[in-house]
């Protein structure tokens, strides 16, 4: 959909009549395509209200809002990874690392800290430079070394979850100071403030996309790398540059999602295994794996659909050794009907 | 035609629409063994779609298909197509991991109680090599080979499969001199065997050399089939393109005179010395060269001489070990398009599907891909207005075909991509223009117009432009010609129009007459 304004713009400015009624069906199309999950949600919320009186109530939904938060905002960076022709495993292990290395470093000693009794704010920081620094190491490694990307963050995954319960012995960390949890409890006129952070990200990067020349680089580097260097292009700084961004995404995800439980566990991100979701959303969502296609409004809806569905398999009370089960169906039953709306250009 | 003759290939009435575009309107066209039939077009004339019918690709919406006179097999069973017919593609399409007895034999390889008999899988494919006189061992692995060897392996596997129809696409294009004499004479030599070649070319003259008859495709319709004895070379052109008129090479030659006589004195815009650089393709072994301001010159040599990889070093799209390249006294940083872009250079590259474009974006972003920094407001906000706007003068100077600026690149004809790709290098307004066999794959009048745009380009902004090229007709709009060989400068050729045997000659590391020897 990134590309649909551009070209409904060209098609009412500048193309001829005869031709105009083509690149109107055309960016028709290509809106359909950014938009294909909007029936399947609405589908998707009459069955929750169907299913349990307590699906329409205000609790249920902040919640839903919530726990979509923290996944939103890594689907996000990985998105951005995904349309550069990249992959990132390790986002996972971000998302529980960079949290655990920041709580670890603001709380005392008794809760399991390190003992530096850090300020919250320097936690926020130690948490993005985290973020970052596993982007960098990733992107240079990727870009500059040039190894194998899904072999690379694969280890890096493993490495990191290793480091995440390694300096706290296995502990989780309880006791999170206000401030560092503010993101992921507080709220804001009855909505979650992660929920209002994760939209602004999206809109953010959305329009980024859509009006920004590195934006359009993204778009470019992942359609045809080779083209685009030959365009003068900076090609290995955006693609190195996109990967550290996935990295602070990563971070703040796992923030929102510290702040919500209250707690930093050894478990959270690679433990749950949240990588799946993050590409199910993603791919879900249009953007191709083959890179240089999708866009935000997709992304978008491949998370807020997974939160359903979640949320209805957990009301619906499905037995909770199958849900598992389910859910992994319902996301591929949900891959096919994208793949059926919007061509091959989504489950590719 | 001779009636008595059982045709081995017969497209009836073929017609074949996408969309809002009649792609073949009722298409009769017949192959007959022991003949070679070529087939001529402009790009987007229908000729990729007529062969994918042919050969079983693509299914026609009215009309059929027949072999010796009988019904063509269904669509699914393309097993049953290839042993009728067999198409060697542009582009190479054996498996490079392979030896050259499995690609021929490929899917259906002999047997043996259910398992693989590699030793009759490599005394048959000897055996069709040998028939044949294909110069190809059978145990070397494909990968190893020469494009011309690769292509030699495709049409074995096409013989070996009992085929005795073959469709020629483009099978020059990636061929050097020699190469295209020796396929010239496989050609003749199937021919010969009774096999039904179609041939299909932008080189005209190839078509009047090995073809017997030629059929011309214009917008879907069969225009014209006709011997080629009884046809020159103006009226096949005119066929292709039907009342437009063709500017003729000797106003070419004028203009290029004038432009010489102007630049003699010019400063020095490109200076290139000793550069030293490996490549697969071609290196370079202390090649040096001056463009003048305004200047236009051709560079040539046989395939691996270097040429394209000179164009490349000094684009920055390849990197070097030695020398130094400087634009206007300044050096520029080896290995780096985006600070020979900020210099001045506009790169129309080789291979356009690896480096022209961004198949998935829209014609108006890729033309102006090279100055999105200047388009830019800002914090680097780019409004797609602007680049529209922006792209609209190019699209209308190189007259491209669209239904629309947002129309994505993947969508055009080979030609019109070509005009995408030209289109983003002269966006940036170049000092210099590097363009590497621009007019490769593109059709008579739309290769008249991109040499057209390129002298206008130079004339009325004062680039010069380094244009590397294998096709004399490029070569003709330049100033100067220098040869390579074997990644050194072997000789200079001033004054079009160029005497072509001479040129070849040079090429080839003889020293000629009438050139300024190194």
């Amino acid at each position: 959909m990134t590309d649909v304004s551009d070209r409904e713009l060209v098609a009412t400015d500048l193309a001829t009549p005869s031709s105009e009624h083509r690149a109107r069906r055309r960016a028709a199309v290509a809106f359909v395509r950014g938009a294909a999950l909007l029936p399947v949600l609405v589908v998707l919320v009459i069955i929750g209200a169907l299913v349990s009186p307590h699906f329409f109530t205000t609790s249920n939904l902040t919640g839903v809002g919530q726990q979509i938060s923290a996944l939103g905002v890594v689907v996000v960076g990985e998105s951005l990874i995904i349309m550069i022709g990249g992959m990132d495993l390790s986002l996972e292990s971000t998302y529980g690392l960079a949290p655990m290395v920041a709580a670890w470093l603001i709380l005392p000693k008794v809760d399991f800290g390190l003992g530096t009794d850090f300020s919250p704010a320097i936690g926020i920081l130690a948490l993005l430079a985290v973020g970052a620094l596993v982007g960098l190491i990733n992107g240079l490694a990727i870009v500059k070394v040039r190894l194998n990307g899904f072999i690379f963050t694969l280890a890096m995954t493993i490495i990191l979850a290793g480091i995440q319960s390694g300096i706290v012995s296995g502990q989780t960390l309880f006791n999170l100071p206000s401030g560092f949890a503010y993101l992921g409890t507080a709220y804001v006129g009855g909505v979650p403030v992660s929920l209002l952070v994760t939209a602004a990200i999206f809109i953010i990067v959305g329009l980024f996309l859509r009006y920004h020349r590195v934006g359009r680089s993204i778009y470019a580097v992942g359609g045809n790398r080779e083209a685009a260097r030959a365009a003068g292009i900076r090609v290995d700084r955006i693609r190195i540059g996109v990967y550290v961004a996935g990295g602070v995404l990563a971070a703040i995800g796992g923030l929102m999602e510290a702040g919500r439980v209250s707690a930093v566990t050894g478990q959270q991100g690679y433990g749950e295994g949240i990588i799946f979701n993050v590409f199910a959303a993603a791919v879900i969502g249009g953007v191709s794996l083959k890179g240089g296609r999708g866009g935000m409004l997709g992304a978008a809806c491949g998370v807020v659909l997974l939160g359903l569905v979640q949320n209805i398999l957990d009301l619906g009370s499905v037995n909770s050794y199958w849900i598992e089960a389910i859910d992994g169906s319902v996301i591929l039953l949900a891959l096919l009907m994208a793949r059926g709306i919007g061509g091959e250009v989504t489950a590719e | 035609m001779n009636v008595q003759v059982q045709s081995a290939v017969e497209a009836i009435g073929v017609s074949k629409r996408f969309g809002s575009t009649q792609a073949l309107r009722d298409v009769d066209l017949a192959l007959q063994p022991g003949r070679c039939l070529g087939l001529v077009g402009r790009n987007g004339a229908g000729k990729s779609t007529l062969v994918s019918i042919l050969s079983g690709l693509l299914a026609p919406d009215s009309g059929e298909v027949r072999f010796d006179g009988s019904p063509a097999p269904a669509l699914a069973d393309i097993g049953a197509w290839r042993s009728r017919i067999s198409t060697v593609f542009q582009r190479s399409t054996v498996v490079p991991d392979l030896t050259v007895a499995e690609n021929i034999f490929l899917a259906r390889q002999p047997r043996r109680h259910g398992l693989i008999d590699w030793r009759a899988m490599r005394t048959d494919a000897r055996g069709v090599l040998r028939e044949w006189d294909f110069d190809v061992d059978p145990n070397e692995q494909c990968s190893t080979l020469t494009v011309e060897q690769r292509q030699i392996v495709e049409i074995a596997s096409a013989l070996a499969r009992g085929t005795r129809t073959l469709l020629l696409d483009e099978p020059t294009a990636a061929l050097e001199r020699d190469g295209v004499r020796r396929l010239f004479e496989r050609v003749r030599a199937l021919v010969a065997g009774g096999v039904a070649v179609l041939y299909i070319s932008h080189h005209l003259e190839e078509v009047f050399e090995i073809c017997q008859d030629v059929a011309v495709l214009r917008d879907g319709e069969l225009v014209l089939t006709a011997p080629t004895v009884k046809l020159n070379n103006d009226q096949l052109v005119t066929a292709m393109v039907g009342n437009v008129a063709s500017p003729t090479v000797a106003k070419r030659g004028n203009a290029a005179r004038y432009a010489s006589a102007r630049a003699a004195s010019a400063d020095e815009r490109l200076v290139v010395e000793n550069v030293v650089a490996s490549s697969a393709r071609g290196s370079l072994a202390g090649a040096s060269l001056v463009v003048r301001a305004g200047e236009r010159v051709g560079l040539t040599g046989l395939l691996g001489a270097g040429v394209a990889t000179l164009g490349r070093v000094i684009a920055g799209t390849h990197s070097y070990q030695s020398g130094r390249i400087l634009l206007d006294g300044k050096p520029l940083r080896p290995g780096h398009p985006d600070s020979a872009l900020a210099a001045g250079i506009g790169y129309i590259p080789e291979d356009r599907w690896a480096e022209g474009f961004v198949g998935v974006l829209p014609i108006f972003e890729n033309m102006t891909m090279s100055i999105a920094p200047r388009l830019a407001g800002k914090l680097g906000i780019l409004s797609p207005r602007r680049r529209a706007l922006a792209a609209t003068p190019l699209a209308d100077q190189l007259s491209l075909v669209s239904s629309g600026l947002g129309q994505p690149v993947d969508e055009l004809s080979g030609g019109n991509q070509q005009k995408v790709t030209v289109a983003r290098a002269l966006a940036s307004r170049p000092k210099l223009i590097v363009a590497i066999t621009p007019t490769r794959g593109v059709d008579v009048a739309s290769k008249e117009l991109l040499l057209e745009a390129l002298i206008e380009v130079t004339r009325s902004t004062g680039a010069s432009l380094l244009l590397a090229s294998d096709e004399f007709d490029d070569l003709e709009i330049c100033d100067r010609v220098v040869v390579l060989v074997r990644g050194q400068v072997f000789a200079e050729f001033s004054d079009p129009p160029y005497d072509s045997e001479q040129l070849i000659a040079a090429t080839e590391g003889l020293i000629p007459a009438g050139s300024t020897e190194r």
